[in-house]
């Protein structure tokens, strides 16, 4: 008796691919606007890592619906997530200075460099 | 629609909420503990819709790079400058709110517009599925070999920045009274050298130059 064509499914692909890459645009625009109007210089970073996030999204979905077999869009997520790691590292350690030195994480105060 | 299909639908729906909703409570929410701890919520959200892209090992490796590493380092930067302050108030900052959220949506709607409207090459090649893991190996020690070294390079580069950034300032003697080092003056708090009441007046600094 064969399977049902209940079970007899292949690969399932019904969420589209424009599914993900809205949900990625969704993310990235948050990102955007924390990014602008946050005060806080954490939340800051924590915005920057959203954005990458959205950014991760889209090159895991183009890799699985178009480049099924070369899955070279995962290869560059992992390049993405270990470069968001050194730049999550080194920011939050210029923070932790900057912290030191003005002893405020408010971002409207860091204005050392304007002129 | 099988039940394998809408399983998969119904998992794409619930993890896709639980990213933009996460997402704009990082954003919004007034508390930045609540913020670093939803942080921490959307990266197992991501890490979930990559299971659903047939991608298991870069979902691990966002489970443990992100949720690990990321999450916590931020939550130890928050507790490190945890100080309570009122944020001076800025003239027109609700305008720019506005003005920025009306840049963001416009830009929200660009990328709708693109995503919705380019022809996408579907269906693309059959998903390797499984395979993944094996394929992003050989993907990084044969065409993708150059930057996976440099890869390391840079995590060595960033791990000393980090430490050099973020350390306190250990001299053999003290820079300013001379005397020689020892634990309590490494345990020694330091006056804050830009802040406004700390700054050299202008007059000094004009007689000098």
């Amino acid at each position: 008796m064969s399977l049902s064509p209940v079970l007899a499914f292949t690969l399932p692909t019904t969420v589209p691919l424009q599914g993900f890459l809205a949900v990625a645009a969704v993310l990235f625009c948050t990102g955007v606007w924390g990014l602008i109007n946050s005060r806080n210089a954490v939340r800051v970073l924590m915005s920057i890592e959203l954005m990458l996030n959205a950014v991760n999204i889209n090159l895991m979905s183009f890799s699985s619906y178009l480049d099924g077999q070369l899955i070279r869009g995962q290869v560059f997520t992992i390049f993405v997530i270990t470069v968001a790691a050194a730049e999550a590292a080194v920011g939050l350690a210029i923070l932790l200075s900057l912290y030191r030195n003005r002893e405020t994480v408010d971002m409207e105060r860091f204005n050392l460099l304007r002129w | 629609m099988s039940i394998a299909d809408s399983t998969q639908f119904l998992c794409f729906l619930a993890l896709s909420a639980a990213v933009l909703l996460g997402a704009l409570g990082v954003v919004l929410l007034p508390n930045i503990v609540y913020s670093a701890f939803l942080l921490g919520g959307v990266f197992l959200a991501v890490a979930g819709l990559y299971l659903l892209l047939n991608a298991s090992f870069v979902a691990a490796a966002q489970m443990m790079i992100y949720v690990g590493a990321v999450n916590v380092l931020i939550l130890f930067a928050i507790m490190l400058v945890n100080k309570k302050e009122t944020l001076a108030a800025i003239p027109g900052l609700a305008v720019r709110r506005i003005l920025s959220g009306a840049v963001c949506a416009g830009l929200l709607g660009l990328l709708l517009r693109v995503d919705f409207t380019t022809p996408w090459a579907l269906p693309g090649p059959e998903s390797v599925g499984e395979g993944a893991t094996i394929r992003i190996g050989e993907h990084l020690f044969s065409d993708y070999l150059l930057p996976f070294e440099l890869a390391s390079v840079l995590l060595l580069m960033a791990m000393i920045g980090a430490i050099v950034l973020a350390r306190r300032d250990v001299f053999s003697s003290d820079v300013i009274t001379g005397e020689g080092v020892d634990q309590g003056l490494i345990e020694k708090t330091r006056t804050p050298l830009l802040l406004e009441k700390n700054l050299p007046n202008q007059s000094v600094l004009e007689k000098t130059s």
